[in-house]
């Protein structure tokens, strides 16, 4: 018998950061699949690879250049590639997301000392980069072809994602082209992002971590209600031009971003005020890029936006201490 | 019956593995250890020599001052030693008594011995003195003192919540001596003037529960269930979660008008005054992975812990021992010392349970805020910590800080918070006495 000291707690919850991401996988799984029986074995190249190049460029930077002897890999950097998988045209040149997922480990996470300091959500820097540099290869949307797993991607042909289409034509012509829209965005049969399309297997991935205790509703909440209150101003002012609500909120990235971007708990912030704050904000700044900004979608960038005031929204939604009594109301 | 509770804290496995277990009487150990600071306040002093002879009850440490209280021998025999030994509370060398029993247990009792309804309110505190009565959930704070309030109070809670993980010992002593605890609690509320007596344990004690009621449902005293949940035994939540009121920052509760004694307390109060004992045996549970048969024992204050575990036979594989339950007990690795008035049990866990890895980087995922019973945020206490920024952590509220222990529970990034802010809170404390 051989007794440790050590400080109480002796005991420990299940959670760790590792078992965290390993969970943010799973949660990703549901859609990652689906993308696959969409566009065919590459997107599966396409996700692997990406997850893998990102947890090689974290062990090396931590190891090589800032030294960390005892690191070892935590995931998070796997979550990071799978994301920004998620986040680019099925299409995508291979080459171009590797670029993508470089930034994105690189410039949005190691150089800030890796996991927990990094500001900004390193899989929207990779991103943002990426839509600035293959301003083409990041706008052409491929066409869904369902379980043909024989052809590569880069051959299919492109189309216009509804967004685009409403913001150039209007809400008729794209109720048109895209025959019933809200029932499949629902489901995840438009034209989009890989990862962004069905809104039933990000849902179910989220619930899961939510049942897992992981992570807390209030920003999606926030996020998606805010989004579907304005669109709904929107609507009744010109609903000509605006499409209903309840569509809005399933295209484009608000549900990948709401659920799983937004929801990062280093660039999100603690209380649920916190939250709260930053999910409404969210939601402002997506609806008036999309509706009133030169873009036709702005989850991207409102959740950079938001990312960069979360220590002001941490200073200022702080929690009720037990028994203190707070001055000035 | 609705459940009650507060907001906060985190759900480990309760693991109450001994509930099942009868209490049973530890024989008289050979030799006793007696730290003489066993309580809160100032510690008595000695009043006997090496080579005296003493008997089971006789006073050996005279209270110094009104918060603090006696300490009397619990064996019949002769002092053979008084040593330094290093103290798991304070981790400072302690003066330690070391008696060694003939064999016999003659008593020396207090007196008188009555009924306590028999006792004035003035007697039945100066009782809680004499028979060196303190908190026995572990805080150990003078009972008497508490008994003293200052200012008007209205209710008295026993508490039976029990809410660390593994313990039993208050769960088995509410089942096995219910009226004693009763008893206890009426001389109690008789002291401090009070009519309203509740009684807090958590819901996964149903007998404790059942047991309570029974016997003091007819006297007009409320038990109430609450959610089993951690720290749901401290004071200032089991009050919220009982009565609503709000023990204010840096206050007592006798500020909003609660008196709040530990079940296990209320009978040795029953005893002190009764039998005329003092307090100088207790409950406690000797449990965890690492024993072979989890038990509920009484034993009398300073019989070794190796004593304790050989009675419930310790496994091979055993790697902590922890005095109190895992949450906020006390480990220890040299075994021939006693225990304490404030030990609720020892937790022996086994390897594979013992929180280990090694400290990463905060993720800020806020579990921590969550988990903090005082609406505190250990997350950015810590950050402070890290850069000895000790005045901004006092702004920032560490000194309501229970040290539950809650936010290195769930800590993903497995960060030591409670270590941290005891020693913040020792800095803080130098500083102001400069």
């Amino acid at each position: 018998m051989k007794l440790t000291l050590a400080p109480a707690p002796h005991i420990h919850s299940p959670f760790s950061t590792r078992r965290i991401m390993i969970d943010v996988l799973i949660a990703l799984i549901p859609a990652g699949i689906l993308a696959v029986l969409m566009w065919g074995w590459y997107m599966l190249v396409l996700e692997i690879g990406s997850m893998v190049l990102a947890e090689l460029l974290e062990f090396f930077i931590m190891r090589v250049f800032l030294k960390r002897k005892n690191f070892w890999p935590d995931g998070s950097a796997a979550v990071t590639g799978l994301l920004l998988a998620f986040n680019v045209p099925a299409g995508i040149p291979w080459w171009m997301l590797m670029v993508g997922v470089f930034i994105a480990v690189v410039v949005g996470k190691e150089v800030y000392g890796g996991i927990g300091n990094n500001p900004f959500n390193p899989a929207l820097v990779g991103r943002l980069f990426m839509y600035i540099s293959f301003p083409v290869a990041m706008t052409t949307w491929p066409k869904v072809d369902w379980l043909n797993f024989s052809r590569a991607a880069f051959n299919l042909q492109t189309t216009a994602t509804p967004l685009n289409v409403i913001k150039l034509h209007g809400v008729t012509a794209a109720l048109q082209k895209f025959h019933n829209l809200p029932l499949n965005s629902f489901l995840g049969i438009i034209p989009g992002s890989p990862g962004e399309m069905s809104v039933v297997a990000l849902v179910g991935g989220f619930l899961y971590l939510w049942w897992r205790g992981i992570v807390s509703y209030e920003i999606p909440a926030a996020y998606i209600g805010t989004t579907f209150i304005l669109s709904a101003l929107f609507w009744m002012a010109n609903p000509s031009a605006y499409i209903d609500p309840v569509t809005a909120i399933m295209l484009g990235g608000v549900m990948l971003g709401a659920l799983f971007m937004a929801t990062d708990p280093v660039t999100s912030p603690v209380t649920a005020k916190g939250k709260w704050i930053f999910g409404i904000g969210c939601g402002v700044i997506t609806v008036l890029i999309r509706y009133i900004g030169a873009y036709p979608e702005g989850v991207n960038f409102a959740i950079l936006l938001m990312n960069a005031l979360v220590p002001f929204i941490n200073q200022i939604a702080k929690p009720r201490v037990f028994g203190v009594v707070r001055k000035n109301g | 019956m609705s459940v009650w509770t507060f907001k906060g804290g985190v759900h480990p496995l309760t693991k109450k593995f001994g509930r099942k277990a009868s209490i049973e009487k530890m024989p008289i150990p050979q030799r006793v250890h007696l730290f003489i600071a066993q309580n809160l306040g100032k510690p008595p002093k000695a009043i006997v020599e090496v080579g005296m002879e003493v008997k089971t009850g006789q006073k050996i440490a005279e209270a110094d001052g009104f918060v603090s209280v006696p300490l009397h021998s619990p064996v019949t025999g002769r002092v053979v030693e008084i040593k330094k030994q290093k103290h798991p509370v304070t981790s400072r060398p302690a003066e330690v008594i070391v008696i060694e029993t003939t064999g016999d247990d003659e008593w020396i009792k207090l007196n008188p011995a009555k009924p306590y309804e028999q006792f004035t309110p003035e007697e039945i505190v100066k009782r809680a003195q004499e028979a060196g009565l303190v908190g026995m959930g572990g805080a150990t704070f003078p009972t008497h003192v508490k008994l003293s309030p200052s200012k008007k109070v209205d209710i008295l809670i026993l508490n039976g919540a029990e809410c660390e993980p593994y313990l039993t010992i208050d769960d088995r002593v509410m089942v096995e001596f219910s009226e004693e605890i009763i008893k206890g609690g009426l001389a109690f509320a008789k002291a401090i003037g009070v009519k309203e007596i509740l009684i807090g344990i958590e819901e996964n004690k149903p007998s404790a529960i059942d047991a309570m009621k029974r016997v003091g449902g007819p006297l007009g005293i409320d038990v109430l269930k609450l959610t089993t949940k951690y720290p749901q035994g401290s004071e200032k939540h089991l009050i919220y979660a009982m009565t609503k009121r709000i023990v204010p920052s840096g206050g007592l509760p006798m500020d909003i008008g609660v008196v709040v004694q530990n079940v296990s307390t209320a009978r040795a109060m029953y005893r002190a005054l009764e039998l005329g004992e003092p307090l100088i045996e207790r409950g406690l549970s000797i449990t965890g992975e690492g024993v072979e048969t989890p038990k509920n024992v009484i034993a009398r204050i300073g019989a070794p812990v190796s004593e304790l575990l050989d009675f419930s036979k310790v496994k091979d594989e055993a790697s902590r021992v922890i005095l109190g339950g895992p949450m906020m007990g006390i480990a220890v690795n040299v075994l021939d010392i006693g225990i304490m008035k404030g030990t609720s049990g020892i937790t022996v866990l086994t390897d594979n349970v013992v929180k280990k890895g090694t400290e990463t980087n905060c993720i800020g995922c806020a579990m921590c805020v969550r988990a903090c019973p005082m609406g505190l945020e250990p997350y950015l206490l810590y950050k402070m910590f890290k850069k000895r920024r000790f005045n901004d952590m006092m702004d920032t509220h560490l000194m309501d800080c229970i040290e539950c222990g809650a936010c290195a529970y769930v800590c993903p990034s497995n960060i030591d918070h409670v270590k941290a802010f005891k020693t913040a809170k020792n800095v803080i404390r130098a500083l102001r006495r400069r």
